[in-house]
């Protein structure tokens, strides 16, 4: 058997190489293609809870951050009916908490966002939610502002796998699932949340916020303003490490 | 001062016309007039019925978010709120000075925002009733006919206005809702190459602005009979002026005059307005009726804007404003002018300011700073005023030790200006009305008169002239006895 021909797949006709272990999505990035994903992170294990990666595999849907890449598996990506299912994804996400992207600081940093502009989502078209979420500004460097969770988990993976800590978990079940933070108060000052920890850097959303830097960057140099979000097949947040 | 025609005796014997919505200004506002079977008129309001509510949901965010939120009252002055919004929260950031560069990128992008609105003002929407007379033909009464009549004119109004929104976009990122001002200073400075390209058309601008006094001017001395009395009545008034008594439509102390231009009060720090300015409340209105203290609700309520800027200052900074200026004083004569048609050429003297001003902030190298922030001492309350283009702009916010809004409370121009706006009305529905059968010209004379205040419900949505208006006479027991519409293609019917 040629060992060259079981080490890649196609991906919208295009030949990827993978090696053993390698996600969908994993092997997408490697060679540059750009899959719309939300709640993935090259450097946490997948949650596949976003759904937006998913493709089609051999005719099948399956989250690309979960799917083994493997030989000769045929994968469509970029088509429309994927694409008008991701966007209906992320109608739902945008009712279903309080995304006002005119007044947030994440605008033109924010991953939501920049994935709804590449694809070309117009409107929520859904009826809004608006869920009452009060902010958790206890905390003397950072502000919580449940308004724009995607309950992506990246924070509590983050949290987790790379500070050792349990600082933030979700909470509740189906529409009621709502991220939490680990102390009795339910306030993110009472945990030991740190500003140098790796939760602290890698929402990409506008929940976890350092706060009173709100507007410094200035309209033209933010993250999303230059390129769209397809340009860079993981777009690695700025605070990232 | 008042024509006490805002509550008949008798409504329920009269009847109902009602002017809903008013068009060429922005959002949504109505007329209801209350007419007796002689066509005598016995009660005038200017209704606004929209509900905004920023003054409640800005409660509970962090204050740093404040002022790109609350910009977002209006399309067309978003920079005002933006930045007196700043102004307020520099208290609390501790900046009691913002740096040279921050005040400087903050004053040129004020001054591209009167610049922009106030010829958008005159020539989208108010030269049409000017040049072509209150009850011309609807049809050409709009800004697509000063482009047929009047071509250079209407060429000249888009490009002042463009010319303020790049002003605009390369101090705040964007034409509309930018980000320029943060709390503490400005996000960004000016680029040698934005200033190099601002500059490029500077002089034309002036040069274009100083016409537009001109036309104006030339207006009043054609029809001094229309332009002295349309709508005229007395007011105080009230604007901020200048540390050294000169116009500063960015910083300054309040100032305010009675009718015959004596001083009410002067020099008072602006921090101080609660004890100055109050806000009455009427059940049949969204907008509150400020008015001073000292005075009380009956004579306290006051008007302000260009045509209260350019009488209650000493001097203009700029030379061609000041020359206007003059004029402008010698032709009111002894006594402060009331008209409301005084308004526009008011305005145009502050357009020409603007640009003369833009064009001194661009030949000043501390535009191109790089020192943007300030910070101090920790505030818990602040206060920030500006004079935007239809008035004075009051932003008061107090913000809790984690850094949440805990109270705002904003007047805007046109509020302080409610009660002046109505008397308007009321006087122009006493002028032109008695007698007379209700036309679209006659109505568009009571929108000439609330358009000259280029009211803040004036901002967004108005096209071209075209707002969709319907009229209603209805007679005391609510029977519709006859009715106008016009719709959005300016059809009658």
């Amino acid at each position: 058997m040629n060992q060259d021909k079981l080490d890649t797949f196609t991906l919208d006709g295009q030949t990827i190489p993978f090696s053993a272990g390698q996600t969908i999505i994993q092997a997408a990035i490697a060679a540059g293609v750009y899959i719309p994903h939300l709640c993935f992170h090259p450097e946490f294990k997948p949650h596949g809870s976003c759904k937006l990666c998913t493709v089609k595999v051999n005719g099948r849907q399956t989250a690309s951050c979960t799917a083994l890449a493997l030989a000769n598996l045929v994968v469509e990506n970029n088509t429309a009916e994927l694409n008008n299912e991701r966007l209906t994804l992320l109608q739902m996400l945008f009712v279903e908490g309080n995304h006002f992207c005119p007044s947030c600081e994440k605008s033109g940093d924010c991953q939501l966002q920049a994935t709804a502009y590449e694809l070309k989502m117009m409107s929520p078209h859904f009826d809004h939610f608006f869920p009452d979420r009060p902010v958790d500004a206890t905390h003397p460097e950072y502000l919580l502002d449940f308004n724009r969770c995607i309950l992506c988990s990246l924070c509590v993976r983050a949290s987790r796998d790379a500070d050792g800590k349990a600082v933030f978990a979700l909470s509740g079940r189906g529409i009621k699932s709502h991220l939490i933070v680990n102390a009795e108060s339910g306030n993110l000052v009472d945990t030991d949340f740190s500003s140098t920890d790796k939760a602290a850097h890698i929402c990409p959303v506008g929940v976890i916020l350092k706060k009173r830097v709100g507007f410094a960057v200035p309209i033209g140099q933010r993250r999303f303003d230059a390129q769209p979000i397809s340009a860079t097949p993981h777009p690695i947040a700025k605070g990232d490490a | 001062m008042t024509t006490n025609l805002e509550t008949a005796a008798h409504p329920e014997a009269l009847r109902r016309v009602a002017i809903d919505p008013v068009s060429r200004v922005e959002g949504h506002g109505k007329v209801t007039i209350l007419l007796d079977e002689h066509n005598k008129v016995h009660q005038v309001r200017l209704h606004i019925v929209e509900f905004r509510g920023f003054e409640k949901f800005i409660q509970g965010r962090p204050y740093w978010e404040v002022p790109v939120m609350v910009q977002r009252l209006c399309g067309i002055c978003p920079v005002s709120h933006q930045l007196a919004a700043s102004k307020a929260l520099d208290a609390i950031v501790g900046a009691k000075h913002v740096t040279p560069t921050a005040e400087k990128n903050r004053r040129l992008m004020h001054y591209g925002q009167i610049l922009q609105s106030h010829a958008l003002h005159f020539f989208h929407l108010c030269s049409p009733d000017l040049l072509f007379g209150f009850d011309s033909d609807v049809a050409k009464r709009n800004i697509v006919g000063i482009a047929e009549q009047h071509p250079e004119t209407a060429k000249r109004g888009i490009l002042l206005r463009k010319f303020g929104q790049e002003v605009i976009r390369h101090t705040a990122g964007k034409r509309i809702h930018g980000t320029g001002a943060v709390p503490g200073g400005v996000n960004k400075s000016l680029t040698i190459a934005e200033r190099d390209l601002l500059l490029k058309d500077i002089y034309q601008m002036v040069s274009w602005s100083r016409d537009a006094v001109h036309l104006v001017k030339q207006l009043h001395h054609q029809h001094p009979e229309l332009y002295n009395s349309f709508g005229a009545f007395r007011a105080n008034f009230m604007s901020l002026v200048g540390f050294d008594g000169s116009l500063d439509l960015y910083h300054g102390r309040l100032r305010a005059r009675d009718e015959n231009g004596n001083l009410l009060f002067d020099g008072v720090d602006y921090q101080d307005y609660s004890q100055l300015i109050a806000e009455e409340v009427k059940n049949w209105s969204y907008m509150k009726f400020p008015y001073l203290k000292s005075l009380g609700t009956e004579k306290g309520w006051y008007r302000v804007g260009p045509l209260s800027r350019v009488q209650n200052c000493d001097f203009i900074s700029t030379p061609l404003a000041e020359i206007e200026r003059r004029e402008f004083v010698a032709y009111s004569g002894v006594m402060p002018m009331h008209a409301p048609l005084g308004y526009h050429w008011a305005r145009m003297i502050e357009m020409l300011h603007a640009a003369e001003m833009i064009k001194d902030l661009l030949h000043d190298d501390d535009i191109l700073g790089s020192d943007l922030m300030a910070t101090g001492e920790r505030g818990f309350e602040g206060v920030g005023v500006i004079e935007a283009p239809r008035g004075t702009l009051i932003h008061h916010y107090r913000v809790d030790e984690q850094d949440l809004v805990t109270m705002c409370n904003l007047i805007v121009s046109t509020t302080h200006n409610n009660q002046a706006m109505n008397e308007a009305v009321r006087r122009v529905a006493q002028q032109y009305l008695h007698g007379h059968e209700i036309t679209e010209g006659l109505l568009n004379h009571i929108e000439v008169a609330i358009r000259a205040f280029d009211p803040c419900l004036s901002c967004a949505t108005h096209a071209l002239g075209k707002m969709p208006l319907q009229i209603e006479v209805l007679d005391a027991a609510g029977i519709n006895l006859s009715s106008l519409s016009r719709t959005s293609e300016g059809v009658l019917s």
